[in-house]
């Protein structure tokens, strides 16, 4: 059984391509075979979260367009066996495609792989119509900002009007500490607002941005914060029923509690 | 208890999360609406227009606006009656 996912938030920079890599790697490490779609058209990205950027030689538009295999313009993950990446062609923009071209490819992709997660660029244009036309799931990524949290309930109305149903959140770049200090939007109040069903929570965690430098996702990193959040939110993905991580430990408070024996 | 130590051992500011929350409330209520600030003058305009041929209201203190309750929108109009006007003649030739 194969899933389509897209990965959308509406604004920009909340994290919807790392999300993506590390969904992507995560799954692919325990050993599924997963296809990641840049459906940034004309702002590709993923391929340097993920350390491809040197290995691309045709694109999303060379396939929809014909002008090469869907196979030829796979590129195979440097670390995982079953991980594959569909780059975004970068000098083209979002009318290259349309949303029947990405459903035919999503369809194609579905024969050969257990997950195609498609990275979907900002905003509710052409270009988010094309990355959620193919998909039949979708995960909103949102930041505890206003801003974010805003654009995410707008895509959540979209996706619904699109007849994708239920989609589920992400919340991330939280800040655990800016929480207990009544400073930061909590968990329970954005889901409160966006009344959809959690996911996950990826704390802030400087590692992202160091494994990203590397071209490395954090998924991968065993004692980083941000990586057992996603291995978390990966098994969760499979159907597997995971608590959601404590994100106080690191705390005061949290370190407190488990002195005196509250978990 | 934990609340007790937060306070002795936490920051505690202002917590501006609520001013967040309240504020992204408000805007949400437009947005799942559909309804933007302009439409809303322009329905209270027409309001005031209809309500008048047969009250006699304080536009000044006229209120219309959207809320919002357990996921649903009402709008919610507060508009202070001076006097009701005498439909002579028949509502119809008044109209």
């Amino acid at each position: 059984m194969s899933e389509v996912i897209v990965v959308t938030s509406g604004k920009g920079g909340v994290g919807k391509t790392t999300t993506t890599a590390n969904l992507g790697t995560g799954l692919a490490a325990l050993d599924h075979k997963v296809a990641l779609i840049d459906a940034d058209i004309g702002l590709r990205n993923l391929d340097v979260l993920l350390g491809l950027e040197n290995r691309i030689v045709y694109d999303l538009t060379d396939v929809t367009g014909g002008h090469c295999r869907l196979r030829q313009a796979l590129i195979k993950d440097k670390r995982f066996e079953g991980l594959f990446l569909l780059p975004a062609a970068q000098t083209k923009d979002k009318t290259a495609v349309n949303p029947e071209q990405m459903k035919k490819l999503c369809a194609d992709l579905v024969q050969e792989f257990e997950y195609v997660i498609i990275d979907c660029p900002a905003g509710i244009e052409q270009g988010f119509r094309n990355a959620i036309a193919g998909a039949e799931k979708a995960i909103v990524v949102t930041t505890p900002e206003v801003a974010a949290v805003r654009d995410a309930d707008r895509v959540v109305g979209l996706l619904e009007a699109a007849e994708l149903r239920n989609p589920t959140l992400v919340i991330n770049r939280l800040r655990p500490k800016m929480v207990r200090h009544g400073d930061m939007m909590s968990i329970e109040d954005i889901i409160d607002i966006l009344a959809i069903e959690l996911l996950g929570v990826v704390p802030e965690d400087e590692m992202v941005v160091i494994s990203t430098n590397r071209g490395d996702a954090v998924v991968q990193d065993e004692r980083s914060r941000s990586g057992q959040a996603y291995r978390n939110i990966v098994r969760r993905m499979k159907g597997e029923t995971v608590p959601m991580m404590n994100l106080d430990q690191n705390g005061f408070v949290g370190r407190l509690r488990r002195i005196i024996g509250f978990k | 208890m934990f609340d007790f130590l937060l306070k002795i051992f936490g920051r505690e500011t202002g917590g501006s999360k609520n001013v967040a929350k309240e504020r992204l409330r408000l805007v949400l209520v437009h947005d799942r609406a559909g309804v933007s600030p302009e439409l809303l003058e322009i329905l209270k305009t027409e309001l005031i227009k209809v309500i008048s041929h047969y009250m006699d209201i304080d536009e000044q203190a006229l209120e219309v606006n959207l809320e919002t309750s357990d996921n649903q929108v009402a709008l919610v109009a507060s508009i202070p009656v001076r006097g009701m006007k005498r439909l002579n003649g028949g509502l119809a030739s008044s109209i």
